[in-house]
């Protein structure tokens, strides 16, 4: 089955997420869609797959326009989809999960008709090589065979055509090949398939054709032959690198010092950091870089111990960190811009001011014994906001009311407001609008002017060009090289992009 | 029900979160945060271009007042139907149509004009004292409700269900009438003494909860409901000791709490309005200075609003819910003074009442807000008052009243629902009071 | 919190990691074993006996009545209680989990060590076994209905509080219908609908209005009590034709009820209890091995995943939250026409509460909340019965048991509790 898309358009208020893209997909090929986080390829799947309504354009199968009202239709014309965030039932089988929609049932009380959901992913197990146990309990799989019943969901309603979106996001490299070789089966069956990714050896071993989207708008499409210098440079693109004036760092003693620090998921046991080692001096930035989920966010809240650490130390001038309270590692000097505004930076019901001091409340000359002084607190936000240039009404305006950027610039003013040894930002400047972009980049500098040692974590290269006196890349919960700003972007984002890692790990 | 089991570090996922049950106001979802809308027009600019009506039509204070309303007129329907003169009228309705409507309109003006002459002012009654009577009866009724919605409103702005009110309350009437008859302390102790008996059994009953919840992780609202019994059932065996009992008697009544442990009366004998009504005014100032101005208030409401953030901030979330529950439950203890110290005097297995899940009803009418608290108290109280008048007067249960309340509060709960009923427009955004 | 979760370099995902073994379990019922013991066991003098009757005239074989030594059946008791703690702290080091089975047999042999102290040394009354158990059944009833009904609202995502409100109307509805017809079994069929119609208030509030649902429950509850003594005070008290107190007489079936000790307790019962055991079959059935059962768990457990599946997630809890209302209203009718006694206020008496704590100790599935609420209809009838005989131990404690026995579930005191994952969060697209 033919997939085209065209011209699709997709808007969440104000901002396009995607602009205008062209896809054509030919039933037994394999068309990857490349791009960076953020690009726009997973809402362009949901588009497709019936979750959201485009605003503009059409999705045709085999030449004819169709019109999905849910994920229902999309599967009944044939399309199937494995998403990167599962959608299995943990307690259900994994023959729950595969019939779970289009149940056969059997017998006078229409009962399930288990047996014969077994036969299905048997069948389709066996025909691909995948060793799925049909009765097996999804929560105890590990999360490569959980992807593979994914797979034989969208298989066992015939599914012509397989959108994976970052399917090897969470998977071992040998998980990986596995993986591969499934998809290269898939393709000569006559399934079209759709892979959404941002790794490029993948791309290369097994797309037939490669579109490149980047911010939203297709910027070029490719031949697998391309080299992996060419494809990289595409998705990062060669933008006008956002300069930030600043001066030469001049860093000074080491002020953090992290040592094997080691944080494993509770539930799939996974070691999200594995023995990150670095140091980072007073008076110095050390960008983090790396795609999203390498490892990056837990560091980060590791240092502070908003995630608990299972080995490892951390040392702020010479002050142990590990196992304290948030609190305790606050008071120590330590600035935290969490990744997740909205869920870890700020109170959304709360006024403008009172956020301003949400870790402050309790100290001079916020409040005195106990009590909070509503005429201090309403000056300092005053002050605040104006030096932040946060644009609200009012600083008793509901800190909720404000755009993205005013809202990480409240998170930053409260941050910055006290005396900090160490300023940890996550993604400092996501979502936020260029004007915002440029006042956070000074405010960081400046800490650092001051000697604060600061520890910025950015999946944006621009970013972290702009800001890092030293760079570690991130992958796979390791730091895969410190490097300084000299190195050139194809260099970087083949690290970012497991190149670099991959040959390591696979000698 | 939920049960957290992630052990020592109960920390609620986001419901589905099991953080599924603790949102922090118990309301419907506020309409979501315009945070991505650069140039956010804002609420001053945008009021300037509103007319003063639509502002009245969009206010939550008129869904308030138009909930009132709509539970009064089922209310009415239900007394109505109930009417044995009107079913009568309505068996030949055809034939004479106008004397069921009369019957109706009996019925209905002798409910609602004694709902008013038990709750506001009796104007058949012979003098001044007599007239005002039903007014300070709604005070007096409505004291207990202000300490008890005053405890559940702060747990429910930091983000905890005490269902608990009722058993807290039972507890810190049993201690604080104990110390009322069994101890005899000089006067201006004894009653202080016996109000803060009250007020530690119910922190004590509700320190359990919290306690649970912080260690273990277990829901507050499933806790609580069963101490709600296993408080009843306490005291009902307390009143079997003779410690408890009267002498000379085997009935489950204490004896009476001495003079000098009652709460004196604020108007005199013709009144039964008493001193606690003050200190419960003062408690709801005491818990708005607490909320909205102390540092542990500010604590409660970051820890009620996002628990995430207040975490990532340093607050310390768990002792924050033990010590709202702590708080929760000395206040709902207070409110068991009330009957114990002012009203009744005694403690038996009904002085508790319905008054726990009448104090739920407060607190939720009252937006988990001290003057709204209050108002609510004073609302319902009036509406309890007026049950022997709506009695003796027009020859209908009290329990037409808890059905009004149930009504009221599950209109205050849907606000939407209300607004279609009487088509009134919706907010561009609903504003929620500034924490 | 990623849910891109990152690999290591190791092959499987099997990184070595510091678990925490849960002890909870272990200390909680350790606790209970040992007072056990203590009491009951070591409590109870020497050289005395307890008879415990079990037959009666009508079985097939009249069984004796069987005398123990107390103090070694109550420490007996006491030390398999003893033993399924040795179990639980086993498993506990192996961090796995114990069955729903464990609490259950726990409790039971608890109680049963609580009996033989209880009737130790009475030479003129006996424990009557099988009268025991006739009540023990009789009186869980509600509680099986309201837990089965709480079972399948919070199964598909809604939390249900208002069970006792369901239990109530549907005790009034059964009696006031059940007395203007003049039969007793066409209360059976009202009691359900009045048990649905509060149901569906409920469920429409919840996923129409996102009021949160606790909220909703204790209301209702209250709005139930509330409209249910008001028609009572009036309606009925000016027309005592409409709540009569009518029966539905016992109906023994022929050979099965002369089965000794069991069958009387099982097969001499009225229809609510022989309906009763076909809804706990056809839902423990239904639940886990129809389409119906498996698309409502799904969708409270992950309705996201049952969205892109295209089942329609908030039509789903509605409707079986209102049948869920139905089965507790049908519940109700226990007190009114299964009980012969006409309606009064509040006769539910927090019975609904009681069902909740069943559904929880049950771990949300039917044999569990049927287990379960038979406990608690044991501890129900023993404190009848132990106030019958006079007993040292007041009778409100016992009436406390079914409460202290949820708080020790919800608290992970009695083995892992884990409720569907999306209750009573609403599905908002």
């Amino acid at each position: 089955m033919k997939l085209e898309l065209r011209k699709i358009t997709k808007k969440f208020g104000d901002f396009t997420a995607n602009d205008q893209i062209d896809l054509v997909v030919e039933s037994g090929t394999v068309h990857a869609l490349l791009g960076e986080n953020g690009a726009g390829k997973s809402t362009l799947m949901n588009v497709l797959f019936g979750l959201y309504d485009a605003d503009g354009g059409e999705i045709l199968l085999d030449d004819e326009t169709r019109v999905f009202a849910g994920p229902g239709d999309a599967m009944a014309a044939g399309i199937g989809m494995v998403h990167q965030h599962f959608m299995l039932v943990p307690v259900f089988t994994v023959a729950e999960n595969v019939m779970l929609g289009h149940e056969q049932v059997r017998g006078p009380a229409k009962l399930l008709d288990l047996e014969a959901a077994r036969e299905k992913v048997r069948e389709i197990s066996d025909r691909f090589g995948f060793h799925v146990d049909p009765d097996a309990m999804v929560e105890d799989l590990s999360v490569g065979a959980q992807q593979r019943v994914e797979i034989i969901k969208a298989l066992s309603r015939d599914a012509r055509v397989l959108i994976l979106d970052e399917p090897t996001a969470v998977l071992t490299p040998q998980e990986t090949d596995e993986l591969l070789e499934i998809v290269g089966q898939l393709r000569d069956s006559g399934t079209a398939v759709v892979l959404i990714t941002h790794k490029l050896r993948e791309v290369k071993a097994i797309a037939d054709t490669i579109t490149v989207i980047r911010r939203g708008k297709v910027v070029g499409t490719a031949e697998p032959t391309a080299s992996q210098e060419e494809l990289a440079s595409l998705m990062v693109g060669r933008d006008v690198s956002m300069t930030v004036d600043k001066d030469d760092a001049t860093p000074g003693e080491p002020m953090l010092r992290v040592e094997n620090l080691t944080v494993i998921d509770e539930d799939t046991r996974i070691k999200l950091l594995d023995g990150v080692s670095f140091e980072v001096r007073g008076g110095e930035i050390l960008a983090v870089a790396g795609v999203q989920g390498n490892g990056q966010t837990e560091l980060a809240e590791a240092i502070l111990g908003v995630v608990d650490a299972v080995e490892g130390s951390v040392t702020l001038d010479g002050t142990e960190l590990m196992g304290r309270s948030i609190r305790d590692n606050l008071d120590a000097g330590i600035g935290f811009v969490p990744e997740d505004r909205t869920e870890d930076g700020v109170v959304a019901s709360f006024t403008v001011a009172n956020n301003l001091i949400l870790d402050l409340y309790d100290r001079e000359p916020y409040s005195k014994r106990g009590a909070i002084d509503p005429g201090v607190v309403s000056r300092n936000a005053e002050e605040q906001v104006e030096k932040f240039d946060v644009r609200t009404t009012s600083t008793e305006a509901l800190t909720g009311s404000l755009s993205g950027g005013n809202q990480q610039k409240v998170v930053l003013a409260r941050e910055l407001a006290r005396d900090l040894k160490l300023l940890i930002a996550s993604q400092p400047t996501r979502g936020l609008d260029v004007g915002s972009i440029e006042f956070v980049h000074k405010r960081i500098i400046e800490e650092r002017d001051k000697g604060v040692a600061v520890v910025i974590v950015s999946s944006e290269l621009d970013e972290v060009y702009a800001l890092a006196d030293r760079i570690a890349v991130m992958y796979h919960g390791r730091i895969v090289d410190i490097v300084s700003p000299d190195t050139d972007r194809d260099t970087m984002g083949l690290m970012m992009a497991g190149a670099h890692g991959d040959e390591e790990e696979a000698a | 029900m939920s049960g957290e089991e992630k052990g020592g570090a109960a920390e609620e996922r986001t419901p589905n979160e099991p953080e599924a049950a603790s949102p922090a106001d118990p309301e419907t979802a506020p309409e979501p945060p315009r945070a991505d809308a650069p140039g956010d027009p804002g609420a001053d600019s945008g009021s300037r271009s509103r007319t003063v009506l639509r502002e009245i039509l969009e206010s939550s204070t008129l869904v308030v007042i138009m909930a009132i309303v709509a539970s009064l007129a089922i209310g009415g329907l239900l007394i109505v139907f109930a009417d044995e003169d009107v079913r009568e009228a309505a068996t030949y309705f055809f034939s004479r149509p106008a004397d069921t409507f009369q019957a109706m309109g009996d019925a209905l003006g002798g409910a609602y004009s004694a709902m008013f002459s038990g709750a506001v002012l009796n104007f058949n009654a012979n003098d001044f004292s007599g007239v005002i009577k039903p007014f300070t009866q709604t005070l007096t009724q409505a004291t207990p409700l202000i300490f008890a919605g005053l405890g559940l409103g702060i747990g429910f702005r930091a983000g905890l269900f005490n269902i608990g009110a009722q058993g807290q309350l039972l507890i810190g009437a049993t201690l604080g009438a104990y110390v009322g008859f069994a101890w005899h302390l000089p006067w201006g102790i004894h009653l202080l003494v016996a109000i803060v008996g009250c007020a530690l059994g119910g922190a004590i009953w509700g320190f359990i909860p919290g306690f649970l919840k912080a260690r273990t992780g277990a829901h507050e609202v499933i806790v609580t409901i069963m101490l709600n019994y296993i408080a009843l059932n306490l005291v009902a065996w307390l009143l079997t000791l003779d410690a408890f009992q009267r002498e000379g008697s085997d009935n489950p009544i204490t004896p009476i709490v001495d003079e000098t442990a009652q709460y004196p009366l604020l108007l005199g004998s013709d009144f039964n309005l008493h001193w606690g009504f003050v200190l419960a005014l003062a408690c709801a100032a005491g818990v708005w200075w607490l909320m909205e101005r102390s540092t542990l208030g500010f604590e409660f409401r970051a820890v009620g609003a996002n628990p995430h953030a207040a975490r990532t901030a340093g607050m310390n979330v768990t002792k924050a819910y033990i010590l709202v529950m702590v708080i929760a439950g000395a206040l709902a203890g207070l409110a068991g003074s009330a009957p114990v110290l002012g009203t009744e005097k005694v403690l038996t297995t009904a002085t508790a009442g319905s008054l726990g899940f009448d104090a739920i009803t407060v607190a939720l009418l009252g937006r988990s807000r001290p003057l709204g608290t209050v108002m609510a108290a004073i609302l319902f109280g009036g509406l309890r008052a007026s049950g022997p008048t709506l009695q003796v007067q027009a020859g209908l249960p009290v329990d037409i009243v808890f059905v009004i309340q149930a009504l009221i509060v599950l209109f205050i709960a849907a606000p939407p629902l209300v607004r279609s009923i009487f088509r009134l427009p919706a907010p561009a955004h609903e504003k929620e009071v500034a924490a | 919190m990623s849910t891109t979760a990152v690999e290591t370099s190791s092959a499987a995902a099997g990184a070595e990691a510091p678990r925490t073994k849960s002890w909870k379990s272990t200390i909680g019922l350790g606790v209970v074993a040992l007072l056990s013991l203590l009491f009951f066991g070591f409590g109870t003098p020497t050289g005395v006996q307890t008879t415990f009757t079990i037959a009666r005239s009508s079985d097939f074989i009249e069984l004796p009545s069987v005398t123990v030594p107390s103090r070694a059946a109550a420490v007996g008791l006491s030390i398999v209680a003893l033993l399924l703690v040795a179990w639980v702290a086993y498993r506990a080091n192996q961090y796995r989990k114990v069955g729903i089975w464990l609490p259950i047999v726990f409790g039971m042999a608890i109680m049963g060590a609580l009996l033989t102290w209880a009737g130790a040394d009475r030479s003129t009354t006996t424990i009557q076994l099988t009268g025991l158990l006739t009540s023990a059944l009789f009186l869980a009833v509600p509680l099986v209905f309201g837990s089965l009904a709480g079972t399948l609202c919070e199964r598909s995502g809604i939390i249900n509080i208002a069970i006792e409100g369901q239990l109530l109307a549907g005790a009034f509805l059964a009696a006031l219908v059940a007395s203007a017809v003049g039969n007793a079994y066409v209360g059976l069929i009202a009691a359900p609908i009045a048990g649905a119609l509060v149901g569906w208030l409920l469920a429409v509030f919840s996923t129409r209005y996102w009021v949160n649902q606790i909220v909703v429950g204790v209301v209702l509850n209250l709005l139930v009590l509330g409209l249910t003594s008001f028609f009572f005070s009036t309606v009925m008290s000016d027309n005592p034709n409409l709540n009569q107190p009518l029966n539905m007489p016992d109906i023994a079936i022929p050979v099965l009820s002369s089965i000794p000790v069991i069958g009387p307790v099982l097969f001499d019962q009225n229809l609510l209890v022989y309906i009763m055991y076909a809804v706990v079959v056809i839902i423990q059935i239904m639940l886990f091995r129809s389409r119906w059962g498996l698309r409502m768990r799904s969708v409270g457990e992950h309705p996201k995943a049952a969205d892109t599946v295209g089942i329609k997630v908030n039509r789903t809890r509605v409707r079986n939250t209102v049948l869920g209302g139905a089965i507790a209203g049908l519940g109700g009718a226990f007190f009114t026409v299964a009980s012969g006694l006409a309606f009064g206020k509040d006769m539910s008496a927090g019975k609904g509460y009681i069902a909740l704590a069943a559904m929880i100790l049950g771990r949300w599935s039917p044999k569990g909340a049927l287990a379960a609420a038979l406990l608690f209809g044991f501890a129900d009838a023993l404190q009848q019965q132990l106030g019958v005989i006079g007993s040292p131990i007041p009778s409100q404690f016992l009436l406390m048991l079914p409460y202290l026995a949820t708080i020790f579930a919800v608290a992970g005191l009695v083995g892992h509790s884990r409720p569907p994952a999306a209750e009573g969060i609403p599905y908002k697209k």
